[in-house]
């Protein structure tokens, strides 16, 4: 086990390293530096900043030097001294701005995957063992809608809905008393009537996937001998089936977990900014309109290592629960 | 060695003749559907299980549908997609009647519509004068255009005669300045639905070769590329495209950036491809008629393209319409947010945008419509794709 996880470790690098590269690259896509956009930008506001300060800078982000070194400098400012450089429009270290978002976004997609798995796998059991019900043709009409309606436009539909019946303007996290509240238990009781509502958006999107997928492993595994064996053994029905059946089909599902991160935090971008949530969607989507870049580019950085570690934490947990895969070699 | 599909074993005991006299002779014989099948062609097998997939037929003609009025977008629309009118600012969709108030019937007709404010909220209200009858014609002559930037006309497949400053018909209301939404949608779908098309192409392209290269070489470029494709799909993509995408200069014109952003689209989007064409390839190479080619000194690429490919390929066209919903998803999103196509180009995701302001919304919820149009083709693809792919196998169950 100590092997594999190792293993899995040293494949991660090589992949860190390229997130960072591309990453990297994005920042410099813009044209001209971003130190001469600090300083166009100062100046028009009227501020003058003196040349040894410019100087410090350039020398500190290695502006004007060869791409690699430049490369160098930024990437071992955030491994040595978490150093992401600095945000020009917010003028303050991006490091500043990021973590609370961050820590947003992960709460947000962790607790998004319990609530997806808490509906998709009964309800995928539910309609693989009553077949051609009409619960499962409901089930399966629902899924295909939510495969079809992606969740920033069922957030559109939600803010209307809610303010057409019930005059409610329901974007944000919290009500307008609350917005500027320092926290207390009101405020998070306040969060918690909303949040729920970004949280079911996304369920949904990821549940129709997962509840087409478990029901079509589920049928091919409930027509195998052993389910015959058991039953002939006489298991109860509901022993029967959730204690091998559904576990044979949950296996490639939590194998591609990894992927489900990538797509949760893909979609999360988008319903945030809909429904204005302050996680790292919104704030990315301001500082790419604004040519922040070293802003989004540690976004960019720090969401894509974030769901390849996701990727591997799941990985590790999968080989823990099947040891075939821990032992393929 | 055990042959895996059923033609095989049948093979050596029933050789049928080929020619098509001798075997429309014999399928004319063979009365029983069930006795045809074994004499049918495959693109027949195939043709007989997609229609079992009633879904997906349907979807063939809402997809059929859709293109139609893509191709035809000039025609379609009646009015022109930037004619604004303050006097028809956020009006709700036009009713279309077939009888009057007495019960007359008059063919579709809409009446004259009356605006007024709210004395209160300022807020425009808009009621329908039932003493003024506008007859709905179909082919009327209106706003001149010209069709594929080539064809003069002005002739519109629905709408009424009086021009639109006297009065306008809106299927699908009017927006914040007063376009028809209607005419927008139908407009905006040339490029969300041809953007899907293109950048499924494009992304064709690399899948083919890469994938192609993964799993006919195998070895070091299989396990170089199948990195390549885990470490694509294990990040999150959308805030990829969205700095691919910004990162696009605000200067360019509409198709340049029509192709930037396809080629962003696909050059994340090859990965599903690549795995399809890889996963048939390792399945076809170790088949017998392949071995059977080689042994017969035929070149490398003869047995890409002539044997392998196209027993594979309607896997990939399977794979093709299941990867379009993808790239009109993603496109919407990225110009709803502003960072894709950009006014005056028009695709859903730039009519999304309107829906961004929630007084919109809330005045006038038909701006959401075009969200409709993109939910609608994405199942479309969908199910097509799945009927499609049950299809490309007919010899399975």
């Amino acid at each position: 086990m100590a092997r594999y996880i190792l293993r899995r470790i040293l494949y991660m690098i090589p992949t860190l390293f390229v997130i960072s590269i591309i990453s990297f690259i994005i920042i410099q896509l813009p044209p001209g530096d971003f130190l001469t956009t600090y300083v166009a930008t100062l100046r028009q506001q009227g501020e003058d900043i003196d040349a040894s300060a410019i100087n410090a800078l350039r020398e500190q982000y290695g502006l004007g030097q060869p791409v690699y070194i430049q490369y160098g400098k930024w990437i071992s400012n955030i491994l040595l001294h978490g150093d992401f450089g600095l945000s020009f429009e917010w003028r303050r270290p991006v490091s500043e701005l990021i973590w609370g978002r961050l820590g947003l976004t992960v709460f947000i997609s962790l607790v998004t995957i319990l609530v997806t798995w808490i509906i998709a796998i009964p309800a995928a059991v539910y309609v693989a063992t009553h077949q051609y019900s009409f619960l499962d043709y409901l089930i399966s009409f629902i899924s295909f809608v939510g495969l079809g309606t992606p969740g920033f436009l069922v957030a559109l539909v939600y803010l209307w809905f809610m303010l057409e019946f019930f005059g409610v303007n329901a974007s944000g996290l919290f009500t307008d008393q609350f917005i500027n509240a320092p926290w207390s238990l009101a405020k998070v009781q306040n969060m918690l009537g909303r949040i729920w509502a970004p949280i079911l958006i996304l369920a949904l999107d990821n549940t129709a996937g997962i509840i087409r997928t478990v029901r079509a492993n589920l049928l091919d595994e409930l027509n195998r001998p052993y389910v015959e064996t058991a039953r002939a053994k006489g298991l109860t029905e509901r022993a029967l089936v959730w204690k091998y059946p559904v576990r044979v089909a949950l296996n490639p599902f939590f194998s591609t977990v990894g992927w489900t991160l990538a797509a949760l935090i893909s979609g999360e971008t988008l319903v945030a900014v809909v429904l204005n949530i302050q996680t790292s969607g919104p704030l990315l989507l301001r500082a790419l309109q604004s040519q922040d870049m070293y802003l989004a580019g540690a976004f960019v950085l720090l969401l894509s290592a974030l769901t390849v570690i996701g990727t591997l934490l799941s990985d590790i947990l999968l080989a823990w629960a099947d040891p075939r895969i821990r032992l393929e070699g | 060695m055990v042959p895996k599909h059923g033609e095989q074993t049948l093979a050596p005991e029933v050789s049928i003749p080929s020619t098509p006299a001798v075997q429309a002779e014999l399928a004319g014989a063979l009365k029983e559907k069930g006795e045809q099948v074994y004499v049918a062609p495959q693109w027949k097998l195939m043709y007989w299980k997609f229609l079992k997939h009633r879904m997906a037929v349907a979807s063939v003609f809402v997809l059929a549908f859709f293109y139609l009025v893509a191709i035809f977008c000039e025609v379609v629309a009646p009015y022109n997609p930037e004619t604004f009118s303050t006097r028809y600012t956020l009006a709700p969709p036009t009713r279309v009647h077939f009888f009057d108030q007495a019960g007359t019937f008059h063919g579709p007709f809409v009446y004259g519509v009356k605006r007024d404010r709210d004395p209160e909220t300022l807020r425009p209200l808009f009621a329908e004068d039932k003493s003024v009858i506008y007859p709905l014609g179909f082919f009327v002559r209106g706003t001149p255009y010209q069709l594929w930037g080539t064809f003069e006309s002005e002739l519109h497949l629905f709408g009424i005669s009086a021009p639109i400053d006297q009065q306008g018909v809106f299927l699908f209301g009017a927006d914040r300045l007063g376009r028809d939404v209607f005419s927008r949608i139908v407009y905006g779908a040339r490029i969300s639905l041809s953007i899907g098309l293109v950048g499924v192409f494009l992304s064709l392209i690399l899948g083919i070769v890469l994938g192609g290269i993964s799993g006919y070489y195998g070895g070091v470029a299989d396990n170089i590329i199948q990195r390549m494709i885990e470490f694509i799909r294990s990040i999150p993509s959308i805030p990829l495209w969205m700095a691919l995408s910004a990162a696009l200069p605000p200067t360019w014109p509409v198709v340049r950036v029509y192709f930037g952003i396809t080629v962003i689209l696909s050059l994340i989007g090859w990965t599903g491809m690549a795995r399809v064409v890889r996963g048939r390839f390792l399945a076809l190479r170790e088949e017998d008629f392949v071995l059977a080619a080689r042994l017969q000194g035929a070149s490398e690429m003869r047995v890409i393209m002539v044997h392998m490919v196209p027993s594979f390929l309607s896997y990939i066209i399977a794979a093709l319409t299941l990867a379009i919903p993808g790239m009109i998803l993603a496109e919407t999103g990225l110009s709803f947010l502003g960072l894709g196509l950009r006014a005056p180009a028009i695709s859903w995701g730039v009519l999304l945008q309107e829906a961004q302001n929630l007084r919109s919304v809330a005045l006038a919820p038909w701006v959401l419509l075009p969200g409709a149009a993109v939910v609608v083709s994405i199942l479309a693809f969908n199910f097509l794709g799945d009927g499609l792919r049950d299809a490309a196998d007919p010899y399975a169950r």
